[in-house]
């Protein structure tokens, strides 16, 4: 039985940091699924089984845009890709056994792999990312829960600024992302690409119009590297 | 999100949820060196970007499909401040949902 002082390592303890910071934004999802027309169950189901967040809220988001279903599960199924290029790192990182793997695999999210890669020693970077991907995983379903519950009581979802609270949310996900030159002018690319396709297509298309125009931002950006 | 039926909406969750999880474990399961290349990353990073924007600024400035100026941008100016003052990340939404509600309470924004 190992003494607290060496259960609390570096890695457990900005785990449990992250757990609950990020455990706690899971009651903005939830008001904001609800908001969009899902039930607190469909809300809670996101967070159970999809549980990655940038994706549930683009689902959600697509939705209060008035963007159909299959177009929600699109730009749901793009932001999620980047979990696999995490699931090479992690698998290479922590050599899970093939037991855990599938769980580690649900588990695999920017916040456990931002608290396993932030270590060096072998033990410490599976620690961490268990510590962060189960307590990620508790909490943020528990206020996924707490939050849809609330939204329900809520009402109006206008008259709070939870429409608001949605175009906040998108952007703090996208702002530690701006960091150099190339991923401030491909934002700036989907950004204009985006108000330009509204008007001619359907809701929830621009975003994935945007998506082809990051790609082609990519290659173009490829090619002059070269 | 009335006109649909509640079975359709579960129907697209599990599709949307079994997309994501296999997602994951491709991770896992396919040839490293399928995956473990630099502009692999680099691809995947950029369409993150690319999403995330045009996410922002159909939260922001859309209704349907037309192009709007209404509280929501007060509520992502209100947000850019927050995150420029290092604002953890549930206070950037909060303040995002004040700014917005206030600015409609206050008759300044629709």
């Amino acid at each position: 039985m190992p003494s607290p002082s060496t259960r609390l390592t570096p890695a457990v303890r900005s785990g449990l940091s992250i757990s609950v910071a990020v455990g706690l934004y899971g009651i903005s999802f939830g008001a904001l699924a609800v908001a969009a027309g899902l039930s607190v169950a469909q809300a809670c189901a996101l967070s159970l089984l999809m549980f990655t967040g940038g994706s549930q809220f683009a689902f959600v988001g697509v939705l209060s845009g008035g963007g159909t279903l299959a177009a929600a599960t699109s730009a749901a199924s793009l932001l999620g890709v980047r979990n696999a290029i995490y699931g090479v790192q992690l698998s290479a990182l922590s050599r899970p056994s093939p037991r855990l793997m599938p769980l580690q695999a649900h588990l695999t999210i920017d916040e456990s792999m931002a608290t396993a890669t932030a270590q060096t020693d072998p033990a410490e970077i599976r620690r961490g990312f268990w510590t962060a991907g189960v307590g990620v995983y508790l909490l943020w379903n528990l206020f996924t829960l707490l939050g849809a519950l609330a939204g329900e009581a809520l009402g109006d979802p206008k008259v709070w600024g939870l429409d608001g609270a949605a175009a906040a949310a998108f952007l703090g996900l996208l702002w530690p992302r701006l960091k150099g030159r190339e991923p401030i002018v491909v934002a700036v690319v989907c950004a204009f690409l985006t108000m330009l396709a509204v008007p001619f297509v359907p809701a929830g298309v621009p975003i994935l119009i945007a998506g082809a125009g990051a790609v082609a931002c990519w290659l173009l950006i490829e090619r002059t590297h070269r | 999100m009335n006109a649909l039926g509640n079975l359709e909406v579960w129907l697209w969750i599990a599709v949307a949820c079994v997309i994501a999880y296999a997602t994951k474990l491709a991770g896992y399961l396919l040839p490293r060196r399928w995956l473990a290349r630099p502009w692999v990353m680099r691809a995947s990073q950029i369409l993150t970007v690319g999403l995330l924007t045009s996410l922002v600024v159909t939260n922001t400035v859309v209704s349907g499909t037309h192009l709007t100026l209404d509280a929501r941008l007060l509520a992502v100016g209100a947000a850019a401040v927050a995150l420029v003052l290092r604002a953890p990340y549930l206070v950037v939404v909060i303040v995002g949902a004040a700014a917005a509600a206030l600015g409609r309470w206050a008759g300044i924004a629709a």
